[in-house]
């Protein structure tokens, strides 16, 4: 069988400047949340004296760690509404970046296990519904024509009542949408300054007006925090606390594989999601391991927990075999959804918390936290996720309500 | 896995415990007298250090007791107890 | 071609295989890839997207051109695959292929060592001998079938190799493992080991790496070409499989190991046309014996492109082209650090080897030999031994003496790098496997990648299933050469992760998978429900009866005859999977008061509380009736899917809030089982079952409860409580009793036609009466004043959770309220999970919604469908309609209070009419409840294990049975018996004290009662396990160290078995263990246990 090589990279991607002393922005964090938010800035805001620090190479968080799944099927009307406003920017992205991130608009289907399941799945899709997202409820019958090899058997130890289903959702290649930022980002004239770490803030009473760095300090109008996993190390230094905790987040891929596996499965009764990638290996992720750290590998146990529940769906992968496994660091706050918005620092904002779900909102969110940077107000769709619901109470309460693994 | 040292049974495999989070917040004496606020940061906000951390677990599957360990977020490696 | 002599390999064992439909043969010893090379096949499949063609490169793991198919499994290397009769293999051009495989035992093994070797080379084999000389327990890994290592490859093997081999055998702590791959390092020297059908987990207290090293090929034009080969592939080829991949060789190295290869190549009958030596002086006594044995070597030569098409044909060189069919490259070697770099260990670039070697171990382990560096043999026996002598000696076993093989040392001359490569950077190849080539590199520096991990992600380079074993350092070298850098060195390194070697899928699965994929827990009931045909449903790992369909019957109709039933007439239902918690204290009433939003402090002797509970947050937790059963003494019940989370609740605060209160908490889910008798006509059948208890409403009140004895003299504590709104009663009793006393209800039932009902009828029946049902109609976003319970929330008391319903957002009146809806059309059911409208909203995205229907049914007794909802300020909106987009078309509804029912509760107490017919038999009758510890002699015999009717096998190996329920009483806090030292038994008299925690005990056997005791005779089931393979089959499922020398006769531990948790008791030495398992577990480990043992039966 013939194997699609992947896309040419452009020959040209970014330079690799030294950091200036001022800036009007300063993004700190280089992976995919801070490259978008670098992009938009210059695109929509005209502010494209930025630079984007980060402390390893670009895009080596996170981003180049995630199963990169996309989907907007969400169910509290706030979160639906920034990730398909994200899902949206998806759909056109490739040709604003100029670039082929290999989105792949192959649908997502969400298995319901348990009869609480299967009322949780109604009721997502019928929220996405009205909130003109797409999705529809499958039987097992339904669900097994979009997924053959998926075991739809009544007598597997869960056996799938069926599934919700998001056409539109899909997978894209994690670096080259981060480098479709960075080349773009790098176009306006912005600086992608690596291995360069932020050690703190610069202050002046309550304003921040810069950063320090362990290449010397960078004054900045305004600051952008997407550190992911670090956000809160480096928020303590100005003793902003923030309502997050880090956890290892293991993923793993198998050897190329003849095309088998046409969509996106995934399971939260049974910690299992898993799509096939394009160059053929099968892309799969697990639970989150319970205890904080910022290791980047997670317990053993946890994938082996993973494999058993995802040959309970998929037979057809005994013979496959693990090649890779890794660990990212997630920040996850108390109702498993982000904050975006600002801090009790003038200058300051900040755009963490997004435990599993931040690769597919990276388009929305570089989108909605550039306006807040740029504005220094929040855009209605991120106003939602301010760091004061915590203490109203109004939480959005991903997990709390019929929450998917992302 | 983390190999864990419950100070009642020895060393266990993680598997047989379960994670209790950041060790010394405790119940407030008088919940009504705190302001929203206060509330809030006894109820969602935790220290999130990377490096050594002050945590519970709790042995779910052994003797049940709850215990205090002091364990390097970078390296997992526990220090003993605080 | 096959050599006539020589090798180890047995000619007198063919071999039958086939190979992309070609029948084949080969020998006992071989690989698929010697086989094949024996055979003439050198070419394999073409490269994935260039489409060249490939050949055979290593001999081993490192493999990346070699992937085959075989007898179904994708993605093999030939190199690695040993011959087996009948074998069936196609070649791979780099893409596997997935095909259903037989569902094969994947076994698990979780052991301690105190010294784990990895690899049995002569640096691993002189470590393990070291290591274990002293009596320390020492476990050998290595991935090869027989031990040696490198040393396998050489024309004569060692004899040592023999020898240590025999002598590992004879001590009796040795395990040596072969055809096992160490394919993981983790935290606290944790080593997973694969073998084909076995996963090793193995905790080590100290680890020796020996792991060798791999050689590097060499960049340069056409360098895939079939033909082109690792040097020390072709020598294994020669040696160790009297294999001769070709006839007229040019040897191209730039260090020492390659001469070797050109030695052997020569012996074997090879026309060795010449040695080009990178290096501009290469050591003379190689030199002298090149020249002794005929062969030219040119000092200062690198080949600069082969020649050919299919195949190598030649070598062109700075001074015109040699002719061969065969290049034996050696680009210099590779330590394997992988696994010192996945346990966390540094590497560090070493100028004078050309390779990055093992800086500073961060656990406790010891790189040696090749693997560190080491190349010389002696050097590397030496560091071997040193290595094992030294963690003999941390392990507390101290080695005494030590054998090595007197061999003669010789300085390794150092390599000279060649990283740039002459040619068309656009056919000189970088990494095989993903067809990446310098020309890739460059224009990734080119576009402005610095990073060696962006280079990667944009060539590919080091991605594929080898894991860039030999593209690796090739790859820094050309990326360092294009930044002008100076070394790999500059660039840093890669971290390497798990695994080191691909591992199947199944074989992480291991055994859970189909019946064992995950416990089933079921009741002591269930084999009824089984027979009687119910449908089930899964709560949590319960597997519960949804509905009991007669012929003929659907879901509807059956629920429907159900429910009418319960309303008229008397249904019955197994309640057995509620969680159950005895709570005993002089402050329990206390504890329970802070817990719950109501009081129970207060609440008498014999009477029940139905009790709600939130989360720190306020949100609804879980809610459940609990019976005083003495002063100091509460029964808690619990939600089926909330036991275990309450449980860890209550202890989380007692413990670590509260510990000067005076409680403990006892799980006793498993120790009792519940029929719950409903109906109308429920007092006349439980007036038949116990004919001692007085029913009538006066003597026996709503929310009371009253211990007694059944006809059949089994001890019950029967109580009336309702959760249909009818006359109700719970009888409970002694889980090993109940599917007695689920017959005997039946029968007392029979002439009022009982009828046995599922979850479906019981949540029809609450949701009638409005009763919500924790996890379905909340959400982890609701508060009890949302349920509209705000009755039941104390404002005289703290309790977790109060402080948060007084939060901005918790105290809004526009909250979501759960409230009732009937549509319009009676005959309409709305979909659980519908989203609801105001009507006359326009259906344009974004739609406001009002809220969702929670729950929703057809109702018997409404003779109408009706339904639950959470919808925002619905108490406001009691009267209004709202409207349901299912589909296409809209669905009205009203909203309305969520009870539907027998709103002022009359039926309660059994309706009039029922009261007038109330069977006289039991009228007026007083007796004492006799305590239900101990047993009427009639009742006894009544009991039933959960295995009953399980076939636990027994073999010659092991044997597993069961141990008759015995009295058992769980003890916490104080005790005023013999005190067992912490994990080990206690005898006391008849009686055996475990211990279980530092205030708690199990005492097993005949007695009197314990004060503050809990009895537990029937929660857990005792299987026993036994026979000389009784370990084995343990260590497949319990992480515990379970060897003499840390558990024996006297031991206990509660701990886990094959995910469930046990009571782990080590009887005797024979070893005969006891395993005390949940009730509800018990056929699930009883399965698993066979299943386990059944290689040794």
């Amino acid at each position: 069988m013939n194997q699609r090589h992947l896309p040419e990279h452009p020959d040209f991607l970014w330079a690799n400047p030294e950091p200036k002393r001022r800036y009007d922005v300063v993004i700190v964090g280089g992976g995919g949340h801070g490259l978008a938010t670098a992009y938009y800035l210059a695109r929509y805001h005209g502010i494209s004296n930025v630079a984007v620090l980060e402390r390893g190479w670009l895009a080596g968080g996170n981003m180049a760690r995630n199963t990169t799944i996309i989907r907007s099927n969400y169910l509290w009307d706030e979160s639906a509404a920034i990730y398909e406003h994200a899902l949206k920017l998806w759909e056109t992205l490739e040709d604003d970046l100029d670039y082929d991130v290999l989105f792949s608009q192959r649908g997502v289907l969400n298995l319901a296990h348990t009869l609480q399941d299967v009322r949780d799945s109604v009721r997502r899709v019928n929220a996405n519904k009205l909130n003109g997202v797409d999705g529809e409820w499958l039987t097992p019958e339904e669900v097994a024509k979009i997924c053959p090899i998926l075991n739809t058997s009544p007598d597997t130890r869960y056996p799938v009542l069926g599934g919700t289903w998001q056409p539109r959702a899909g997978i894209a290649k994690h670096d080259h949408v981060a480098w479709a930022f960075a080349r773009q980002a790098d176009a306006y004239g912005i600086d992608l300054i690596q291995h360069c770490e932020v050690t703190g803030f610069l202050r002046d009473g309550d304003r921040v007006v810069g950063v320090d760095t362990n290449r010397g300090p960078i004054r900045a109008g305004r600051v952008g925090l997407a550190a992911a996993g670090h956000s809160s190390v480096l928020a303590d230094t100005v003793g902003i606390r923030l309502p997050l905790q880090s956890h290892p987040l293991q993923a793993l891929v198998s050897e190329l594989l003849e095309p088998i596996h046409p969509t996106v499965v995934m399971s939260n009764h049974v910690h299992v999601y898993v799509s096939q990638a394009h160059k053929g290996e099968l892309v799969m992720g697990a639970g989150i391991d319970t205890y904080n750290s910022y290791g980047q590998r997670g317990s053993v146990h946890v994938i082996e927990d993973q494999m058993a529940a995802a040959l309970e769906l998929f037979p057809i992968f005994a013979g496959a075999h693990l090649i890779r496994t890794w660990g990212g660091i997630v920040d996850v706050t108390p109702d498993a959804s982000p904050i975006i918005g600002l801090t009790p620092l003038e200058n300051l904002f900040v755009n963490c918390g997004w435990g599993t779900g931040g690769f597919k909102a990276t388009p929305g969110v570089g989108w909605v936290f550039a306006h807040t940077i740029a504005t220094g107000e929040p855009h209605p769709l991120n106003e939602p996720f301010s760091l004061t619901r915590f203490t109203s109470g109004a939480l959005i309460d991903e997990h709390g309500a019929a929450a998917v693994a992302h | 896995m983390l190999l864990i040292r419950c100070p009642w049974c020895g060393e266990r495999e993680e598997t047989e415990f379960r994670y209790g989070g950041q060790a010394h917040v405790a119940y407030p004496a008088d919940p009504e007298s705190l302001s929203d606020q206060d509330w809030a940061e006894y109820l969602f906000f935790r220290d999130n250090p990377k490096g050594l951390f002050a945590e519970r677990w709790v042995h779910a599957d052994g003797c049940r007791r709850w215990f205090n360990t002091v364990r390097h977020t970078g390296t997992s490696e526990f220090e003993g107890t605080r | 071609m096959r050599l006539s002599t020589g090798g180890r390999i047995d000619r007198t064992t063919p071999l039958r295989y086939t190979l992309d439909g070609v029948e084949r043969t080969g020998f006992a010893g071989d690989t698929l890839a010697s086989a094949m090379l024996a055979d003439g096949v050198l070419t394999v499949g073409p490269s994935p997207y260039r489409h060249r063609p490939r050949g055979i490169v290593t001999a081993g793991v490192e493999e990346p051109n070699a992937l085959v198919q075989v007898d179904g499994e994708p993605s093999l290397t030939a190199t690695t695959v040993e011959l087996v009769d009948g074998l069936t293999a196609s070649t791979l051009s780099g893409v596997g292929r997935l095909e259903p495989l037989d569902e094969q035992v994947h076994d698990k093994k979780y052991v301690h060592t105190d010294v784990l070797v990895v690899g049995g080379g002569p640096a691993g084999l002189a470590a393990a001998l070291a290591a274990s000389s002293g009596g320390a327990r020492v476990m050998l890994v290595d991935d090869q079938p027989s031990l040696g290592g490198s040393l396998l490859s050489d024309r004569e093997v060692l004899p040592w190799v023999a020898t240590a081999e025999a002598e590992l055998g004879t001590r009796p702590e040795v395990r040596v493992l072969t055809r096992a791959t160490a394919f993981g390092y983790y935290d606290s020297n944790y080593v997973l080991v694969a073998q084909k059908r076995r996963l090793w987990h193995v905790r080590a207290r100290r680890v020796v790496l020996a792991t060798g090293a791999h050689e590097r090929p060499l960049v340069f034009e056409d360098n895939d070409l079939p033909g082109v080969m690792s040097a020390s592939a072709v020598r294994t080829y020669v040696n160790r499989y009297a294999v001769l991949p070709g006839q007229e060789v040019v040897v191209q190295t730039t260090n020492d190991s390659a001469y070797e290869t050109a030695f052997d190549l020569a012996a074997a009958g090879a026309q060795v046309v010449s040695i080009l030596d990178a290096r501009p002086t290469p050591p003379a006594d190689l030199v002298e014996r090149a020249v002794s044995a005929g062969i030219e070597v040119r000092a200062g030569w690198v080949v600069r492109r082969a020649l050919g098409t299919t195949r190598i044909v030649g070598v062109s060189t700075k001074d015109g082209e040699l002719p061969c069919d065969l290049l034996a490259v050696s680009g210099g070697w590779n330590p394997v650090v992988h696994l010192h770099s996945q346990s966390r260990g540094t590497l560090r670039w070493d100028d004078r080897l050309a390779a990055f070697v093992p800086d500073q171990s961060v656990q406790a382990n010891r790189v040696v030999g090749a693997a560190n560096g080491v190349y010389g043999l002696a050097e590397a026996l030496a560091q071997g031994a040193a290595a094992g002598v030294e963690a003999a000696e941390l392990v507390g076993c101290p080695s005494t003496e030590l054998a090595l093989p007197a061999v003669r040392p010789r300085e390794v001359t150092p390599p000279r790098p060649v990283w740039h490569a002459s040619g068309d950077p656009d056919r000189c190849f970088v990494d095989l496997q993903r067809d990446a080539t310098v020309a890739d590199v460059l224009r990734a520096t080119g576009a402005g990648l610095r990073s060696p991990e962006h280079v990667k992600r944009y060539t590919t380079i080091g991605t594929g299933a080898d894991q860039g074993r030999t593209s690796n350092v090739p790859a820094l070298g050309v990326i360092a050469t294009a930044l002008g850098l100076d070394s790999p060195g500059e660039l840093g390194t890669t971290t390497f992760r798990a695994p080191y070697a691909p591992v199947s899928f199944a074989l992480m699965a291991g055994r859970n998978r189909g019946a064992l994929h995950d416990p089933v827990r079921t009741t002591p009931i269930h084999s009824w429900h089984v027979a009687a045909g119910a449908v089930f449903e899964d709560v949590g790992q319960w597997r519960r009866p949804r509905f009991y369909p007669r012929a003929g019957e659907d879901m509807d109709a059956a629920v429907l005859r159900e429910c009418r039933a319960a309303r008229t007439g008397v249904g019955v239902q197994d309640a057995s999977t509620l969680g159950k918690i005895e709570v005993v204290g002089a402050d329990a009433g206390e504890f329970l008061n802070r817990m719950y939003t109501n009081a129970f402090k207060k609440l008498t002797v014999g009477a029940c509380r139905y009790g709600l509970m939130c989360g720190a947050d306020g949100m609804v937790f879980d809610d459940g009736v609990t019976m005083r059963l003495a002063e100091d003494r509460f029964y808690v019940t619990t939600t089926t899917g909330g036991a275990a989370k309450v449980l860890d609740w209550f202890e989380e605060w007692a413990q670590t809030e509260w510990p000067s209160l005076d409680v403990t908490f006892t799980s006793v889910t498993e120790q009792w089982s519940t029929v719950a008798v409903v109906g109308p006509r429920s007092r006349a059948v439980v007036g038949r079952l116990a004919p001692s208890l007085d029913v009538s409403t006066e003597a026996f009140p709503f929310m009371t409860f009253r211990d007694t004895v059944l006809h059949n003299g089994i001890p019950a504590r029967i109580a009336r409580i309702s959760f249909s709104g009818e006359l109700a009663y719970e009888v409970n009793v002694a889980s090993w009793y109940g599917l007695a006393v689920w017959r005997a209800v039946l029968a007392a039932g029979e002439e009022d036609d009982i009828t046995p009902y599922g979850t479906e009828t019981m949540h029809v029946l609450r949701a009638e009466k409005g009763f919500p049902i924790v996890g379905q109609d909340t959400d982890g976003t609701v508060t009890p004043h949302d349920l509209g319970m705000s009755w039941i929330v104390s404002t005289r008391k703290d309790f977790v959770g109060r402080r948060s319903l007084r939060r901005p957002d918790t105290a809004r009146p526009d909250r979501k309220h759960l409230v009732g809806l009937l549509p319009t059309d009676p005959e309409v059911v709305l979909p659980e999970g519908a989203q609801l409208v105001a009507p006359g909203v326009p259906l344009t995205p974004p739609v406001p919604m009002l809220g969702h229907v929670t729950s929703s049914y057809r109702s018997a007794a409404l003779a109408r469908g009706f339904a639950l909802a959470l919808v925002k300020g619905g108490r406001d909106r009691i009267g209004e309609t709202v409207v349901a987009p299912v589909g296409d078309h809209l669905i009205e509804a009203t909203i309305t209070e969520p009870v539907f029912y027998d709103k002022e509760g009359a039926r309660r107490d059994g309706s009039v009419a029922e009261l007038a017919e109330r069977p006289m038999d039991t009228a007026g009758r007083r007796t004492a409840s006799p305590s239900l510890r101990g047993d009427a002699v009639s009742g006894a015999l009544l009991r039933l294990s959960p295995l009953f009717d399980h076939p636990l096998a027994s073999g010659v190996g092991v044997r597993l049975v069961e141990i008759p329920s015995v009295p058992a009483v769980n003890v916490q806090g104080t005790a005023d018996f013999p005190r067992p030292e912490p994990g080990s038994v206690a005898q006391w008299g008849e009686r055996a004290v475990l211990w279980l925690g530092p205030t708690e005990w199990l005492v097993v056997g005949p007695g009197p009662d314990l004060p503050g005791g809990v009895d537990v005779s029937a929660n857990r089931t005792t299987i026993e396990l036994s026979g000389p393979h009784a370990r084995d089959v343990l260590e497949k499922g319990c992480t515990l160290d379970l060897h003499p020398r840390a558990f024996s006769e006297g031991h206990c531990a509660q701990t886990t078995v094959a995910r469930t948790q046990v009571i782990l008791w080590q009887t005797s030495d024979a070893p005969v263990y006891r395993l005390m398992v949940r009730g509800s577990f018990a056929r699930y480990l009883a399965d698993w246990l066979v299943d386990a043992s059944r290689e040794y039966l």
